[in-house]
């Protein structure tokens, strides 16, 4: 399968009075066409940052400083405001994490579906009133044909996040950025709304980048999985292998602290100290300073990512040679 | 929305009895009108005449009943001064202060707004710095010196446009209006300026901070996110949710242009109803005051329930309905 999107040495530069803060620091990654990839990490590893990025939100003062993006073979980083316009919502659909929110209050949730549908097609308004009905349907909100012309106060939580997802894939993209998607929703309504995200996406063929810090939603959900750090990518690969058998031991430590059905440890395991933050990276691997098994090379030398069995690691442990 | 809407004209009819009250009560000590009527030298047997002839001698809450009575059936009495019945007086009078008013509310808004929206928009820009300092003057200079200072340049020094008075007017049934003749139009400048900045660079100021509010929410995140265009998300999306403490604001500011109109109208020698009742409290004309008081309160109310149902139409989530909330 052909490289959906592309991004290589991402960085990611806030300038402020006292220095430039790099919040994402050569971050390589691709997705493929219909490919989920989790991203995970702590608040502040600029998972987030990331699928700003790519849909070229960053607000300023953020700035992409280095690398690229692309999307099917076009570099969309450096585009004019104008065309990138065209790509977000066109190619590039996003959900983003409070549902309660995202939708503007004032406008039916038709209307808003409606406008979005015609910003990037030529329907006619009829035609798209008839597509936004289908696509209410589709997200599951009963009946319909009446809550179309509903105001976003008038629908749940569960039932808005279901209307955002309508919105995002209203003109099948090509990927969808589902910025934690569910974190704000009762755990009983989150994995339909998983669910319904992975089916709809399964059914048109969208690829997914689906960020978050809950590993079972990643476990259940995703092909492949990228551990963040710190602006870096710890580790990415197989989501069966970077569960069962991480190999960074960031990733591996985030592992042990999930807690499994079967256990009878009193504890859970937890990895000392806490994510360094961005004016305070060390310097070689920003993990060396909690890392267990830390040695010379990790404090000066900052690891590439590298081959490391079923997947990549940025650690100095899985340097041969 | 009918239980709502009834509601509210009860209110107002409360709000109006007790602003009567307070207009009728407020005059009851603001000296003798009899001074001003009679010659130097009348006696005090010719001053009770006068008295009795305007019921002046019953007791105060008599007065009272009978002033609501009157304005009740539209009677606002006679001008102790001129002579004339204060209902014809003040209908010679409020055209021109009505014209006034909503020429600087016009003002106001069309300038204010997009110009609210535009330095909401570009913060950093240098325009949205000059206008945001030239704004400061509106919000700190009095109007009488602002109207001054207009005179000076544009009357005085440049000869441009009238100091004072209405122009030609041209009289259309009762309402005489001076938006038909040039030099009616060209009097109307300068005042409505002098009338509207405060309230032009309040809007403006306003409608500013509520877009910086608007633009960092969720859902203009999310709608840049959809791909709409910057058009679509400024004026529909983000200028609309502004809207309900701008009309919030906007209509009380009409209401103040109203009461404010004495200061412009009497810089300006406005033939309203501000100069009116600046002449008639240095004639203690009594009912010409009180009848002043009670039509600045009818119109507060009247722009209150206009704004109260504007809200509606702009807020889904105030309109009384069943939601169906479903999980």
């Amino acid at each position: 399968m052909a490289a959906l999107l592309e991004v290589e040495h991402l960085r990611i530069e806030f300038p402020t009075r006292r220095g430039t803060l790099v919040a994402v620091d050569d971050v390589s990654f691709s997705i493929d066409e219909g490919e989920v990839l989790g991203v995970v990490g702590e608040s502040g590893a600029g998972k987030s940052l990331t699928g700003t990025a790519i849909i070229g939100l960053l607000e300023p003062p953020g700035r992409v400083a280095a690398g690229e993006i692309r999307l099917m073979g076009r570099r969309i980083d450096d585009l004019p405001y104008e065309e990138i316009r065209k790509i977000r919502g066109k190619q590039i659909g996003a959900v983003f994490q409070d549902p309660l929110t995202s939708l503007n209050p004032l406008y039916s949730v038709g209307r808003q579906l409606i406008e979005t549908i015609q910003t990037h097609t030529d329907l006619s308004p009829t035609q798209a009133r008839t597509r936004a009905l289908e696509l209410l349907q589709e997200v599951g909100i009963p009946a319909a044909e009446r809550r179309v012309d509903h105001y976003p106060h008038q629908f749940s939580g569960g039932m808005r996040q279901r209307v955002v997802i309508a919105l995002a894939l209203c003109v099948n993209p090509k990927l969808v950025i589902a910025d934690e998607p569910t974190t704000a929703l009762d755990v009983s309504i989150q994995a339909q709304i998983i669910a319904l995200l992975k089916r709809l996406c399964r059914d048109h063929g969208t690829a997914i980048m689906l960020i978050t810090h809950d590993m079972g939603v990643i476990a259940e959900t995703a092909d492949r999985v990228a551990v963040m750090y710190a602006g870096r990518i710890a580790e990415i690969g197989p989501v069966r292998s970077v569960i069962k058998e991480a190999k960074h031991p960031y990733s591996h430590g985030l592992m042990g602290s999930i807690p499994k059905i079967n256990d009878t440890k009193e504890r859970l395991d937890q990895i000392e100290g806490s994510m360094p933050r961005l004016t305070e990276i060390p310097p070689g691997c920003a993990f060396n300073p909690r890392c267990p098994h830390v040695f010379e090379r990790c404090r000066v030398e900052r690891p590439e990512l590298l081959d490391a069995g079923a997947t990549r690691a940025s650690c100095w442990l899985y340097a041969h040679g | 929305m009918f239980a709502y809407i009834a509601r509210r004209a009860l209110q107002s009819v409360l709000v109006m009895a007790s602003v009567a009250f307070v207009a009728f009560a407020l005059f009851q000590y603001m000296g003798d009108p009899i001074n001003q009527m009679v010659a130097q030298d009348a006696s005090a047997a010719e001053r009770e005449a006068l008295r009795r002839v305007l019921g002046l001698d019953r007791p105060f809450y008599v007065q009272f009943l009978v002033f609501l009575k009157n304005i009740a059936t539209g009677n606002f009495g006679f001008s102790f001064r001129v002579g004339s019945p204060v209902a014809q007086i003040i209908a010679e009078r409020l055209p021109a202060t009505l014209e006034l008013v909503f020429v600087a509310a016009m003002f106001a808004l069309f300038i204010g707004v997009p110009a609210g929206v535009y330095t909401g928009l570009h913060r950093h820009g240098a325009m949205s710095r000059f206008m945001l300092t030239i704004s400061l003057i509106g919000v700190s200079l009095p109007t009488f010196l602002i109207g001054i200072l207009l005179i000076l340049i544009f009357a005085v020094l440049l000869g441009w446009l009238p100091s004072f008075g209405r122009g030609q007017t041209v009289q259309l049934g009762f309402w005489s209006t001076g938006f038909l003749t040039t030099s009616g139009l060209k009097a109307l400048i300068l005042p409505s300026i002098t009338l509207g900045l405060f309230q032009t660079t309040l809007i403006m100021r306003l409608v500013r901070s509520e877009m910086l509010e608007v633009l960092r929410t969720d859902y203009i995140k999310f709608a840049r996110a959809r791909g709409l265009t910057n058009r679509a998300i400024n004026f529909g999306h983000a200028l609309k949710n502004t809207l309900v403490p701008v009309i919030t604001i906007a209509g009380l500011q009409i209401g103040g242009l109203i009461a404010f109109a004495i200061i412009t109208e009497t810089v300006f020698q406005w033939p309203g109803m501000g100069f009116l009742f600046i002449t008639a409290i240095q004639f203690v004309d009594v009912p010409v005051m009180s009848s002043y008081l009670v039509l600045v309160a009818l119109f507060f109310v009247i722009i209150n329930l206009i704004v109260d149902l504007l809200y509606f139409a702009v807020d889904p989530r105030l309109r009384v309905e069943r939601s169906v909330s479903a999980h």
